[in-house]
């Protein structure tokens, strides 16, 4: 019945030096790869929109970051005379703050000593909470910009991600739920299960189940809009703001708001193989079982080989890979994409996406406890209520009436925020 | 954090809670009103929470009671925050309404209801 | 002096500063930042004291949600400029300050004072009860009724905070 006092287990590296070599190979590793990305982003770019992209420093201009960031930094630094100096100062630091806290929890491998920095008992919720903070560098920069379309930037960053926050936080919900962990290590750990329990040769992934799709979806559309990316990116819509928050900033202020958004993309590529695709397997095959297999088959040589790929060395490079993937998967919805509309996003974030992240965890819920076949009475029963209401809806108010636009009311802040830039 | 004795958090708590006090007496912006009630509010949670660490009553060992005596500190903790946030979210509405129709919001004009 | 009092008394010094700046402060966004300030650094102190849920739902609620909307609130009011309100007079706000040193002198003197003499500096509570499976196992026992009447709660406010923000023309 208690026994969940004695759950504090102790960590095997738990000395101040493994501590400093977990931080400094993360640290190492981010601030190794951001500028390989920003490369990887216009390269990508570029291939999506048929040209070349830059290719002349270094072979294939992969040196085209570094001499962008020594271009950044010996440029002048302005500061405009009217901004909120002290703000203005902090905001960019305050948005690097939760891009790199966030790796704290992000389990790379199975080995424990060397990642994650802090296996903490309530990493999901940790994620939640910093990625929640990571708004406050966009909203001060705005603010403290003083400056219309910056502070409109500001504004609109700030009601995206509290929206957005909240399908984030329902579809983490499914996920704890399921496991009965919040500890990332724990997720990634039961996705090395059997897949839906019956299939040994294959791993759980939870992008595999029904439940863990649907929620894997709406993570990876909520994750987009928490980091302000294509086609979520209006705090920083150049054709309406230019550029919003970061209007007024340029040199090395504006390179860390750029490198803070780079290191928040790669952060949750990797919380999102972590919580869905399997962490640091490479496929979702029972790695261990195979070998076993390829053993009893008296083939020792692919039995030694199986047993690497799904083995803790090579761990890290399929979690980097899938981190990758995830960069790309980035990339490609930015050049596919076209920005949303304001009220589109707002439709979108508490029409859409939290009523089915919200039914998505009524579900989990009720095949936890009760098993398929309840829960497939219960969306029987749900799924005749709906078609009575749309019958009772559809009879009581002729199609014609009823108008084809709903965005023609747009929410009540949309106009707020004008008569802030009116004043 | 060993060796801190209870009654330093108290104290912390006590200031926290004074400085909220005046905020609310002289300030007459009713979103900075609003604000230093969730500082008093998070005063009386850090009480909770340090009396809950340093002083919950022990019973019989072992049983099912005992343990949720020691968690009645923190689950008043997650009430107030459950209550705060209901408040936050229907004040904040209400101050914005009183802002639509008046577009001010010092607080002593809001006398239309004074009979 | 050992570690953990000098990280208490930093965390202390910070908190009491930052509440002091919401309520000095000039403009209402630095105010809203100083108590986000304020907010950030209690979550560490409960962290500090093994609550590792409620400071991690500190961060979250109140960093996170709930002061974001303040700042939201105060910048869509416009709210940012220092001059839109009049500060009371001087002998009123020393009236106040005199009136808060007044409760910290009184609470401190008869309540926290003869505690002083019988509460030690060890804590009494069990391992490992600030952990989410504890708060969650006491939460969905004990306290059942407390949590749907929060619950309920909530609801009301969502419903409540629509309706007062509606436009109703």
């Amino acid at each position: 019945m208690l026994s969940f006092l004695s759950a504090v287990e102790a960590n095997s590296g738990d000395t101040i030096g493994w501590a400093l070599l977990r931080i400094g190979i993360v640290l190492g590793v981010v601030l190794g790869i951001v500028p390989g990305l920003i490369w990887w982003e216009r390269r990508l770019l570029s291939w999506f929109q048929d040209r070349i992209g830059p290719n002349r420093v270094g072979p294939f201009g992969l040196l085209q970051p570094i001499a962008d960031g020594v271009k950044l930094f010996f440029k002048e630094d302005i500061t405009p005379a009217t901004v909120d100096r002290l703000l203005y100062f902090l905001a960019p630091a305050i948005a690097l703050f939760p891009a790199f806290t966030i790796w704290a929890v992000l389990p790379w491998g199975p080995d424990r000593r060397l990642t994650p920095i802090a296996d903490v008992d309530v990493g999901v919720l940790y994620i939640l909470a910093i990625s929640s903070l990571g708004v406050y560098g966009l909203f001060l920069g705005g603010w403290a910009s003083n400056n219309k379309y910056s502070l409109l930037g500001g504004l609109r960053s700030a009601a995206q991600m509290v929206s957005y926050e909240l399908a984030m936080g329902v579809a983490l919900g499914c996920v704890i739920l399921a496991t009965g962990s919040l500890r990332l290590t724990e997720v990634v750990q039961q996705q090395f299960e059997p897949l839906w329990g019956t299939v040994p040769w294959m791993q759980n992934w939870f992008i595999l189940t029904p439940w863990g799709f649907v929620a894997g979806v709406i993570f990876l559309i909520t994750m987009v809009a928490e980091t302000n990316r294509a086609p979520f990116d209006l705090p920083e819509a150049e054709s309406e703001l230019i550029s919003g928050f970061h209007t007024e900033y340029s040199s090395m202020k504006f390179a860390v708001f750029f490198m803070g958004e780079y290191a928040t993309m790669f952060a949750f590529s990797g919380i999102f193989a972590a919580l869905f695709l399997g962490g640091w397997s490479p496929l979702p095959f029972n790695w261990e079982f195979l070998a076993q297999r390829a053993t009893d088959a008296n083939l020792p040589w692919l039995a030694s080989a199986l047993s690497f790929v799904g083995g803790p060395i090579a761990a890290p490079l399929w979690m980097l890979g899938k981190m990758f993937g995830g960069i790309t998967f980035y990339i490609w919805l930015r050049a596919t994409l076209p920005r949303l509309r304001y009220d589109q996003l707002m439709t979108l974030g508490w029409k859409y996406l939290l009523p089915i992240a919200a039914l998505n965890f009524v579900v989990v819920a009720i095949w936890m406890q009760f098993g398929w076949a309840a829960l497939f009475g219960a969306l029987a029963v749900l799924f005749l209520l709906y078609i009575n209401v749309v019958l009772y809806v559809s009879r009581r108010r002729p199609k014609d009436t009823v108008p084809k636009v709903q965005f023609a009311n747009p929410p009540a802040s949309t106009e707020a925020t004008i008569e802030v830039t009116r004043s | 954090m060993e060796g801190i004795p209870l009654y330093a958090y108290l104290l912390l708590s006590a200031l926290l809670f004074a400085i909220g006090t005046v905020g609310v007496l002289i300030k007459r912006n009713p979103i900075i009103i609003f604000m230093c009630i969730e500082l008093m509010l998070n005063a009386a949670n850090l009480s909770f929470l340090a009396f809950a660490k340093y002083h919950s009553a022990p019973l019989a060992a072992g049983s099912l009671e005992q343990w949720q005596v020691h968690m009645t500190g923190q689950m008043a903790v997650v009430f107030v925050m459950a209550v705060a946030a209901a408040e936050v979210a229907v004040g904040l509405g209400i101050i914005m309404a009183i802002f639509r129709l008046r577009h001010d919001v010092d607080i002593d004009e809001m006398s239309t209801m004074r009979g | 002096m050992t570690l953990t009092t000098f990280a208490f008394l930093v965390m202390a010094v910070v908190l009491v500063l930052s509440a002091w700046g919401v309520v000095v402060a000039k403009s209402p966004v630095r105010s809203a930042l100083s108590l986000v300030v304020n907010f950030f650094v209690l979550a560490f102190l409960y962290f500090g004291m093994n609550y590792d849920l409620l400071g991690i739902s500190q961060i979250l609620v109140y960093t996170g949600l709930i002061m974001m909307l303040f700042l939201f609130c105060i910048l869509l009011l416009n709210l940012g400029a220092p001059d839109t309100l009049f500060e009371p007079s001087l002998i009123k706000r020393s009236l106040a300050w005199f009136v808060g040193g007044v409760l910290v002198l009184a609470v401190s003197s008869q309540v926290i004072g003869p505690m002083a003499t019988w509460s030690t500096s060890t804590p009494t509570a069990p391992e490992g009860f600030g952990q989410a499976a504890s708060v969650g196992q006491s939460l969905f026992t004990g306290w059942v009724y407390g949590f749907e009447i929060a619950s309920v709660l909530l609801l009301v406010g969502i419903v409540g905070s629509i309706l007062v923000a509606k436009r109703r023309d």
